[in-house]
């Protein structure tokens, strides 16, 4: 019988081993010392919020940019596993989250939230936070699902991050196997809440209780 | 080819193997005649379609290596066992007699570390390159610490 040869091998990608991609992000995410901007912005609302009076503009301006916030929340489609059915049918007619203002965005430049719906897996954390890495500030993080908020199921397993919060900061945690609809339009709606109290200064609201 | 037609040639060309009862045709042989087996269910029994392989850990008594092949025509299925001892992890490699199992065999390479022998292209599938062990094995320890995420 006749012995074909080996298939060729697939080119190799740009890096080859995660620690070659950690390497690789390293080198990219070094940010310049000190942003210009936001010190200039600091100071001059420092400055207006120091003088007599002042306080009523400076919060008046955050209440105004606070509610353009989260009166558009745009959600990166991120879905990793079966609560990505959910938060697909969150984002479909019925139960509409465009009347919030929540548009379902294809690229994480445009996006100010990142709904993790699914279990992370080992493989996929540097992924997700490539991802994370690309939304523009200010950026806000929804865990949906006991995967993501702590593993889930798969909490004794070998190759489950044991909760997204230890690749990226989370601001709301929906519970549930998966989270109906209405649990994560509970969540936004909490996370609108969040960030209507959004600080100047940027501090974020602590996040609600994580039920695994 | 009926399953008594492939039980009689099997043991009478493979001298030592164990042949278990029933069907589908379980064959458990020596390290040394799994390519053998192999190639005498390809060629001899019609078993074209590699269907499976795995493998199991007896913990104490060693790894062993499981594939299932079918001639789905005359519905004859072989169950190949391979029986390694304990502390061995080597196993002959099928991807000779059979293409279908190259990347089963890695794959049992990444979860089990069995080195298949002659296979070519064994490095890691499913986990990432830099994983430290091999974790269906019976003694990992499935809170080993995978940084920087655990």
């Amino acid at each position: 019988m006749e012995i074909k040869a080996p298939v060729p091998q697939i080119p190799a990608p740009i890096w080859r081993s995660f620690k070659e991609l950690q390497e690789w992000e390293a080198l990219h995410q070094k940010r310049p010392e000190g942003d210009k901007h936001s010190a200039a912005f600091e100071a001059i609302t420092d400055g207006i919020h120091s003088f007599p009076g002042g306080f009523v503009v400076t919060t008046a301006a955050d209440a105004f940019f606070n509610w353009a916030r989260k009166s558009s929340v745009w959600p990166v489609t991120f879905g990793l596993a079966c609560c990505a059915i959910e938060m697909m049918a969150t984002f479909a007619s019925r139960f509409d989250v465009e009347r919030l203002g929540m548009v379902p965005w294809a690229s994480p430049r445009h996006s100010d939230l990142m709904i993790v719906s699914g279990t992370v897996t080992i493989k996929m954390a540097p992924m997700l936070l490539r991802v994370y890495d690309q939304m523009p500030d200010p950026k806000w993080a929804l865990s949906m699902g006991s995967c993501a908020n702590s593993g889930g199921p798969f909490r004794h397993g070998y190759h489950v991050v044991k909760g997204v919060d230890r690749v990226i900061p989370v601001d709301v945690y929906v519970p549930g196997c998966p989270p109906p609809p209405e649990s994560l339009l509970d969540g936004l709606l909490l996370l609108q809440e969040q960030i209507a109290h959004f600080h100047r200064t940027g501090r974020r609201a602590s996040p609600n209780a994580k039920v695994d | 080819m009926t399953y008594e037609q492939a039980r009689a040639l099997v043991a009478e060309r493979i001298g030592g193997a164990q042949i278990g009862p029933g069907e589908p045709l379980a064959v458990s042989v020596a390290p040394g005649q799994w390519t053998e087996l192999a190639r005498l269910a390809k060629e001899e029994l019609g078993c074209t379609f590699f269907s499976f392989l795995t493998a199991v850990d007896w913990k104490d008594e060693g790894l062993e290596v499981v594939a299932k092949v079918d001639n789905l025509g005359a519905g004859v299925s072989v169950v190949m066992k391979a029986r390694l001892d304990a502390g061995v992890s080597s196993c002959p490699s099928l991807v000779p007699v059979y293409r279908g199992a190259d990347w089963m065999e890695r794959e049992c390479f990444d979860m089990f570390g069995i080195r298949f022998e002659g296979h070519g292209d064994l490095r890691r599938i499913l986990l990432s390159d830099d994983w430290e062990g091999h974790p269906l094995l019976k003694s990992y320890a499935v809170d080993t610490p995978h940084p920087p995420y655990r």
